[in-house]
């Protein structure tokens, strides 16, 4: 038997549950145009996967390095309550001064350099040796007052067209969201995989000690992946912002951490670090969203959803455990 | 009293013993030898219990055994004392050795008891060790010694040791094979498993040698020379080939110069220099500073105090990534943990150096690096598929080659090896000390510490002498012989 590739478990978990619900219900494949855009369950599974997939790139690259990050979800938030704050300057709000409409280049790009900047920090904490978990838990935590802060504890809502064609527009057929979904995997996928960043983040996490000892520099790798983690956890927020067209601190990105790392596993990358898979993750996150979106259209309760995707994730990790393969393959081969 | 008769173990797609046969004596030291691989560890944990066999039988006192557990083995009377010492650092002495069969009391444990124990084990060794001590806090050597307290408390009468020397110092290994022999008259049987021809001289009655699984020699120590061993372990006579060629001569352009480097509470200041492919030795004692003497000139550890220049250029405040970029490079002592890379490759644990040498911007292409791994695979006869096997799941001697390989890619000037061949079976060392020379007759200049003097005389021209953290003596030429070297190592004057 040929040997399964890393990314082939959680790919055949898909497309097995695929099928099963398009044997279940007739038409969950089917994709139509209409309006010129494409449309059908498929595409909505994509487009409400985008934010846990953008978070979940940025934790496998934290993950690679033996850490973990807590606060993305809080980042969303911030990165949220920044836009929708520069957009609309609400009274009462730190954003009460500014005057006339902002460009779009500032309403995009000073959230995600601020959530660049947060990611920044947790790597420079953990950089400086908290462990991950605290260093971390601390943003997750006062991340979302700081938003609350921005918008003052309100809702902040807009009407921006261009803001919410980022969330809720299509381009060349799809939606908006995915197309940036892809760009990001795209450039992370290459920033790491044709340079040596990822080499040196499997190798930061395989073994601090050792990969020191050979002059990698192992705290500036850590703030690497940490701000990257970060910035794409600004994207996500923007677009679940977009989404909804206004800025909820309170539940923008709540828990979607936990999802994140969820995704990570099922991609097949290691909680202890070293080895990391993007490609896996990129599926665990559809993955994930699939199976939520499937329980929601057969008309289960979320609280089931919930213990489906434990299941599931244990299920995964199980499979992708080399003890577990092994006893199966002895079992068979007896 | 223990006899092991045709037994065999298979894993999946290997058979790991093969229809091995051991006896054992009352008050008899019995060495178990052989080349990593060979089956020794295997032995111990199919003997144990720890592994079901697939054949064969054991036979404890006459009677057919069938160990399920290492703790069932210990009921029966056998005991083990592993290499990673399986004792709780944490907890104190007392509650190491009586840890899982404690006295109880009204339901309680019965702690003044569990000390009265742990004393007369200790006693009986001969050994002062208080038993409130934290475990943690005592030498390797003392844990080592609190580990056959354990098995004595047990009542154990055959007594397995799992290279027990391979982190003792030499004092240390005097006071451990002391105490064996003591329990040896007591009428305990011993199994010791070990890397070091010299030890079992000097401490055992009887050898058996395992090759891939199966016997390849059982031998009473007095009729063994041991020549005969070491081709019964290897399975082939030693080959002039493998004896390393003579000591290259050195020239005297300086490529490292050391002056009173230091750092508190690790080692005293020390001066040296060191010549173009010139193998410098470090010899001294464990814990003398032979070890941090490395570190530091690596930047491993930072000094405070004293200067280094390499090539005649000095580097200020060495970090290991400024001393990589000066062309230096080191193979640390502990492999397992600032070695290898585990669960990355073969391949990406032997581009490591170089790719960091050369920046995260500027990535060598996938085809190029296989080319260097296939080719460093070849040169050094690393046992491997492929260059995409996880390199923990290789043999230490095979670690050890594709860390040397790491660096040599990398055309570093100087390398610092820390204990090269520690923990490799003898093939390798032999494969790893004529690496050494030729490199050296190719103008790469290593400091190189080892415990084993032996070695340091086989591979060194020079040698530096260490002792209590300071720099005693520096020997070469005439001088540089095993008496001088352990008569400074012991005390005497320099």
């Amino acid at each position: 038997m040929k040997r399964l590739g890393p990314t082939s478990v959680p790919l055949i978990g898909l497309v097995a549950l695929l099928l099963m619900n398009a044997a279940l219900s007739p038409g969950f494949l089917a994709v139509t145009v209409r309006d010129g855009h494409l449309s059908g369950s498929i595409v909505d599974v994509f487009l409400r996967a985008v934010p846990v997939l953008l978070l979940s790139i940025g934790m496998t690259l934290v993950i690679a390095t033996g850490g973990v990050d807590l606060s993305v979800g809080a980042v969303m938030a911030i990165a949220g309550a920044v836009a929708a704050g520069i957009l609309v300057h609400p009274a009462g709000t730190p954003f009460a001064n500014i005057s006339g409409t902002p460009t779009m280049l500032a309403v995009l790009g000073i959230p995600i350099a601020v959530a660049a900047t947060a990611g920044a920090f947790n790597g420079l904490l953990v950089a400086a040796g908290i462990q991950p978990i605290v260093a971390t838990l601390a943003l997750m935590v006062a991340g979302r007052g700081v938003a609350q802060l921005l918008t003052n504890g309100q809702i902040v809502t807009f009407t921006d067209e261009r803001m919410s064609a980022l969330g809720n527009g299509f381009w060349l057929g799809l939606p908006i969201p995915i197309w940036i979904a892809a760009a990001c995997a795209l450039a992370v996928f290459v920033l790491v995989r044709k340079s040596a960043l990822g080499l040196f983040i499997s190798a930061t996490g395989a073994s601090e000690r050792a990969s020191y000892l050979v002059g990698i520099p192992n705290k500036g790798i850590k703030v690497f992946a940490y701000l990257v983690c970060g910035l794409l956890a600004g994207v996500a927020g923007l677009i679940a912002c977009s989404d909804i067209k206004g800025a909820d601190s309170h539940n923008a990105g709540l828990y979607l951490e936990l999802d994140a790392i969820l995704a990570t596993c099922l991609g097949g990358t290691s909680m202890t670090g070293g080895r990391f898979n993007l490609a896996g993750t990129i599926v665990g996150a559809i993955l994930m969203q699939t199976l939520t979106t499937i329980i929601l259209t057969r008309g289960v309760s979320l609280e089931a959803t919930l213990i489906t995707k434990a299941v599931l994730v244990i299920g995964v990790c199980l499979f992708q455990s080399p003890v577990f393969r092994a006893k199966l393959t002895r079992e068979k081969s007896a | 009293m223990l006899e092991i008769t045709n037994l065999s173990k298979s894993f999946p797609g290997v058979r790991a013993l093969d229809d091995v046969n051991l006896s054992l004596k009352e008050g008899e030291i019995r060495a178990l030898m052989g080349e990593n691989g060979a089956g020794k560890s295997t032995l111990i944990k199919v003997l144990t219990g720890a592994y079901p066999r697939s054949g064969g039988q054991i036979r404890f006192d006459g009677e057919l055994i069938n160990p399920t557990s290492p703790a069932d083995a210990q009921r029966l009377g056998i005991s083990t004392v592993y290499q990673e010492l399986n004792l709780a650092p944490n907890l104190s002495v007392a509650e190491n050795i009586c840890l899982g069969d404690e006295d109880r009391r009204y339901g309680m444990i019965d702690w003044k008891a569990a000390r009265q124990r742990s004393i007369s084990a200790l006693d009986r060794l001969g050994i002062e060790v208080g038993p409130n001590k934290l475990l943690g806090s005592l030498s390797t050597a003392q844990q080592q010694f609190v580990a056959i307290a354990r098995a004595l408390d047990r009542q154990a009468r055959v007594l397995i040791l799992d290279e027990p020397t391979s982190s003792l110092d030499a004092d240390e290994i005097k006071a451990l094979f002391s105490i064996l022999k003591r329990l040896k008259d007591e009428g305990l049987a011993i199994l010791f498993v070990t890397h070091f021809l010299g030890q079992v001289y000097e401490l055992c009655d009887s050898i058996t040698v395992l090759r891939n699984g199966s016997n390849a020699g059982d031998f009473s120590v007095s009729e063994c020379p041991p020549d005969q061993l070491v081709s019964a372990m290897l399975g082939r006579e030693l080959t002039a080939e493998m004896s390393h060629a003579s000591v290259a001569q050195s020239s005297d352009e300086v490529v490292l110069q050391a002056d009173k480097l230091g750092r508190r509470h690790m080692v005293g200041q020390l001066s040296f220099e060191l010549r173009r492919g010139e193998v410098l030795g470090l010899s001294g004692l464990l814990g003398s500073g032979r070890t941090e003497t490395l570190r530091l000139t690596y930047g491993a550890e930072t000094a405070d105090t004293g200067r280094l220049t390499v090539s005649g250029k000095p580097v200020e405040r060495q970090t290991p990534r400024k001393m990589m970029q000066a062309g230096l490079g080191i193979c640390p002592e502990d492999r397992k943990t600032e070695g290898i890379l585990p669960g990355l490759s073969v391949r990406e644990n032997l581009i490591l150096a170089l790719q960091s040498n050369r920046g995260w911007y500027r990535p060598l292409s996938l085809r190029k690096q296989n080319d260097i791994v296939n080719e460093m695979i070849a040169k050094l006869g690393i046992k491997t598929p492929d260059g995409n096997k996880p390199i923990d799941q290789l043999s230490g001697g095979n670690q050890q080659k594709v860390i040397l390989a790491r660096w040599l890619i990398s055309n570093p000037q100087i390398l610092l090896l820390d204990e090269p061949t520690r923990g490799i079976d003898i093939g390798s060392k032999e494969e790893v000390k004529s690496l050494i020379a030729r490199l050296a007759s190719e103008g790469t200049s290593f400091l190189l510490t080892s415990s084993e003097i032996e070695e340091i005389l086989e591979v060194c021209s020079r040698t530096l002498v260490l002792r209590d953290r300071e720099m005693v003596a520096e020997l070469q030429g005439g001088e540089l012989n095993e008496a001088k070297i352990m008569e400074i190592i012991a005390g005497g004057k320099a």
